[in-house]
């Protein structure tokens, strides 16, 4: 083979794991380069936010609007604060929103749901989702726990 | 007794200072940076260790794909959770099969061909001809050979990674009926670019290290006959194939292992 040609067939080489990381990197990992696109944040409080984890879908009646930016515990509390980036300026969500952690079949991933408000007024960018409009996740095994002491009760 | 304890000694004696030739040879070698002119040298390895691999590699990562995918869909659709069919496939592929099984074959289709090569190269001394010249064949032979597997075998890793996420969704979505949308963003939920796909790449560029390493210096210090350069790359294949899985066994541990 000439030089050139071997130039050629490194550069696809070379060229096609450049691709192949960008397809790992854009479409398996999920990071978005579209830094242009705007997000707020809203932050919630919950009782318990167990399997719930960071890039976590929050969605408005099944419809992905944003995912979960961050974690926090507050100690004083015992609550989970959650950060969401919601797609989009402030001002689509009413200070009445809700939300919930609802998971995807039985076994799937966690995920926010947030309930529509009727407010008239908008949550603006790192604003608290109100107290008690939250609701958090369900755990399976305390649910299970909870219907054997009831069985058993009987 | 005596004899036994002699023998023994010598044996480890002898381990120890082709150990010691081996890090010595390492060291030189890859000081030698290739530059300017001998760019091509590199470019031409880079064509025999990396281009030529390509072929298999795919048709691996095709078939792994594949059959991961149909495992993780045949036990995961009888609770129902056939989402979790992408994300398995992916973080199994990412984490352990991508780096591991390019290394295998890295092993057995590259570095068998550098051992045999620089073997030969010994054999009818044409690396001691290149010494006599004013040739360093350390920087001539041995550099470009290793630069070159340790750039081609992160790139081939992942190549190995897409292709295999391809062939297991042609598997579960396009032949079982998955759901793409679940498929793809059960994955994009659970895959993280640092611990995953950076973490992989981390495995499969220590691979290439070792398994170069092993190659080239197999073929360096072969016994200069047609017996021993066949030993090489018989021990290079075996040699490198179980110090990969055991690698990879110890990075697992310390780069996911809880504790």
């Amino acid at each position: 083979m000439g030089t050139r040609a071997i130039e050629i067939s490194v550069g696809a080489f070379v060229l096609s794991a450049i691709l192949a990381l960008a397809f790992l990197v854009i479409k398996v990992s999920g990071i978005s380069l579209d830094t242009s696109s705007q997000v707020h944040t809203v932050i919630a409080r919950f009782d318990d936010v167990s399997g719930l984890r960071e890039r976590s879908k929050v969605t408005m009646a099944g419809v992905t609007i944003g995912r979960v930016a961050d974690l926090e515990i507050d100690l004083e509390y015992g609550q989970a604060i959650v950060y969401m980036e919601i797609d989009g300026p402030p001002g689509s969500l009413t200070i009445d929103t809700g939300a919930q952690i609802l998971t995807e079949g039985v076994l799937g991933a966690r995920y926010i749901s947030l309930l529509p408000g009727a407010d008239i007024d908008f949550l603006q960018d790192g604003d608290f989702l109100m107290e008690g409009n939250t609701q958090g996740a369900f755990v399976l095994e305390n649910l299970i726990g909870d219907l054997v002491t009831r069985l058993g009760g009987e | 007794m005596i004899a036994l304890l002699d023998r023994l000694g010598v044996w480890a004696l002898n381990y120890l200072s082709r150990l010691g030739r081996a890090t010595s040879m390492w060291f030189t070698s890859v000081a030698h940076i290739p530059h300017g002119q001998d760019m091509h040298l590199v470019l031409n390895q880079l064509h025999h260790v990396g281009v030529r691999s390509v072929l298999i590699i795919v048709l691996s990562a095709f078939s792994i794909g594949a059959v991961i995918a149909l495992q993780f869909h045949t036990q995961l659709s009888r609770f129902g959770a056939e989402d979790a069919v992408g994300l398995g496939l992916t973080l199994t592929l990412l984490r352990e099969l991508g780096p591991v099984v390019t290394g295998l074959l890295f092993a057995g289709r590259a570095g068998s061909a550098i051992t045999a090569e620089i073997g030969l190269m010994k054999t009818t001394e044409q690396l001691s001809s290149m010494e006599m010249m004013g040739v360093d064949p350390l920087y001539r032979i041995v550099a470009p050979r290793l630069w070159a597997g340790i750039i081609s075998m992160p790139l081939l890793t992942i190549i190995f990674n897409v292709v295999g996420i391809f062939g297991g969704f042609i598997v579960a979505v396009q032949w079982l009926g998955s759901d793409p949308g679940g498929f793809w963003s059960g994955m994009q939920a659970g895959v993280e670019l640092w611990n995953d796909i950076g973490k992989g790449l981390l495995k499969s560029l220590l691979f290439a290290l070792v398994i170069t390493w092993i190659a080239v210096f197999q073929g360096y210090d072969t016994e200069p006959t047609a017996e021993g350069v066949g030993l090489a790359t018989t021990r290079t294949v075996v040699l490198s194939s179980v110090v990969v899985l055991a690698m990879d066994f110890f990075l697992t541990l310390i780069m996911y292992g809880d504790f």
